[in-house]
């Protein structure tokens, strides 16, 4: 797929979401497993709780959507501490998902949340088949989500603790059950701790799914050498930031050539050229997560940025770009 | 206005290594300046130094919340680099303060001219003897609650390392005083997102830098 140029001589910088009669500001919208998104950025879960601490940095009807902190239908505490350590161009964390559970999040986060005009997408996950089907009715039915997204990097209890998302069988089981149990897009968040990500989309994509997110963070252990014990209290974590953008841009790559739904691309997008970058490679819609710990204003400088780079390279449709990568 | 106890995020560098900001307690603010005192003891703080005069690094801030406000005099126990947050209490509140002061060696105990002067009365002790008495300040603090008649009301306020913390939270509850600690963690956002910096309380884990960093003696749970 080639880019098509178009003639753009308005290189004002313009603000995504705001009305404008101005016919020459590109067009970020995006159509994305049925969800209309005024740009493709969003936030990545857990990097944004559930919108509130951001909510005093910008304005969250900017964002393509929210992506909520991963839940559970029982709270959790999470893991000990020490739960994150900054690793070169990155970090490492094992907070353990620790959450307030589906029903407190329904009560206490949801009305917040529906105060803006942005699609609200709840992260969710389970010990089992039969926690994840519940906390999926249970927020599928809550009003003001409008998707959710499976975490399947969970070990299953029932089931000599396999995590989910690195065995094709044990995500196909759960996936299935799961699309059974809701009508709201449903989009899998793939794990990148596996040998052909390609296989692991489309068994999603074959389980039902409307759409795939990769990747989760990538797993790790840094080590104090002083003691010999690794520095997080859980021993390993998930490793995130621009430190496995490369390895995140790739995935995606692979991903897009192997389903045919969406994808959410993720993994160290800090700036507009990152995003840009899984958007080529053929992510329809992107997530920032560890950016927002740096920069608590980083989504909308990306949204901005993404803007920008189009006007200036005469693109007139984000579509444009998505998948536009010509492999050599 | 920031106050006594509430930091900031500082941005170190404008490289991907560091990428987190650092949290550092507010230490003085002044004429239209927040300074902050540190010392220099990882990547962070190391590339912070390394910052020329009059660059521009970005800073968010304060957050947190900070120390009640003590209504007569108290006690400030400060360890190490947690003079910052302690000098900005007793700069708030001058001459009210009766201040214990430790570190590792006399190079190391800062900014004692200012102490001196904004305290009632300081005590000091390093590990090595260097300055003050050899000992931990802590062994101070007890000797000085068991020799002196002390109006129990007077609360404690405390920052410095956990170990030191945890042992002022001890003495202050074994005297029937009301204890504060500014805790220190490693913090990814400080804006209370990332659930990184928590701390285990009578009531379950709370964030070091949204319901802290200073806590009420009696919540925590010492590891």
């Amino acid at each position: 797929m080639g880019v098509k140029k178009t003639a753009v001589t308005n290189r004002r910088r313009g603000s995504g979401g705001q009305q404008s009669t101005n016919s020459n500001k590109p067009n970020l919208s995006v159509d994305f497993a049925g969800l209309n998104l005024k740009n493709p950025v969003m936030t990545a879960s857990g990097t944004f709780g559930y919108g509130e601490e951001y909510s005093e940095f910008i304005d969250l009807n900017r964002l393509g959507a929210i992506v909520v902190k991963g839940l559970s239908t029982a709270p959790r505490q999470g893991n000990p501490t020490p739960r994150v350590v900054e690793t070169p161009a990155g970090m490492l964390n094992a907070i353990g998902l620790q959450n307030i559970g589906t029903k407190a999040f329904i009560k206490d986060k949801l009305p917040f949340l529906r105060g803006f005009n942005i699609p609200v997408i709840a992260n969710f996950f389970g010990d089992s088949v039969e926690e994840y089907v519940q906390a999926a009715e249970e927020l599928g039915r809550a009003d003001g989500v409008h998707a959710l997204e499976m975490n399947i990097s969970c070990p299953n209890k029932q089931a000599g603790w396999i995590v989910f998302g690195t065995d094709p069988k044990a995500m196909e089981q759960v996936v299935t059950a799961v699309r059974k149990a809701t009508n709201l897009p449903l989009i899998v968040k793939l794990s990148p701790n596996v040998t052909d990500i390609g296989l692991m989309a489309r068994v999603a994509e074959n389980s039902g799914a409307d759409a795939v997110s990769l990747i989760n963070t990538i797993t790790g252990m840094v080590v104090d050498v002083k003691k010999r014990r690794p520095v997080l209290a859980n021993n390993t974590g998930g490793l995130s930031g621009p430190a496995i953008r490369p390895v995140a841009v790739r995935m995606v790559c692979e991903v897009y050539k192997s389903v045919k739904i969406p994808i959410i691309g993720m993994g160290g997008i800090m700036t507009a050229n990152d995003a840009l970058e899984f958007l080529i490679a053929g992510a329809r819609a992107v997530a920032v997560g560890t950016a927002n710990f740096v920069n608590p204003m980083a989504t909308v400088e990306i949204i901005e940025g993404i803007e920008k780079f189009m006007t200036e390279e005469g693109i007139s449709d984000i579509n444009e770009i998505i998948g536009s990568l010509t492999i050599r | 206005m920031p106050k006594p106890g509430q930091f900031y995020m500082l941005q170190t560098s404008d490289s991907y290594d560091p990428l987190l900001k650092r949290p550092f307690s507010i230490f003085r603010q002044e004429d239209n300046t927040l300074q902050f005192l540190y010392r220099i003891r990882g990547k962070g703080t190391r590339s912070l130094a390394d910052l020329k005069t009059g660059s521009t690094i970005n800073v968010i801030g304060p957050l947190g919340n900070s120390y009640p406000e003590p209504e007569g005099d108290f006690f400030a126990v400060a360890g190490g680099i947690g003079i910052a947050s302690i000098m900005s209490l007793m700069q708030r509140f001058k001459h009210r303060a009766y201040f214990f002061y430790g570190a590792r060696n006399s190079q190391e105990l800062l900014m004692l001219g200012d102490a001196d002067e904004v305290s009632n009365e300081m005590i000091l002790s390093t590990d090595d003897g260097s300055a003050g008495d050899k000992g931990l300040i802590t062994e101070k603090l007890e000797n000085f609650l068991s020799t002196y008649l002390m109006d129990k009301s007077f609360p404690v306020y405390a920052c410095g390392p956990a170990p030191m913390q945890k042992e002022v939270c001890r003495i202050a509850s074994q005297a029937g005083m009301k204890c504060y600690v500014s805790l220190e963690e490693h913090m990814a956002c400080g804006l209370g997102a990332c659930l990184g910096c928590v701390v285990k309380t009578t009531s379950g884990y709370k964030r070091v830098c949204k319901e802290g960093t200073v806590f009420n003696a009696e919540e925590i749970i010492w590891e």
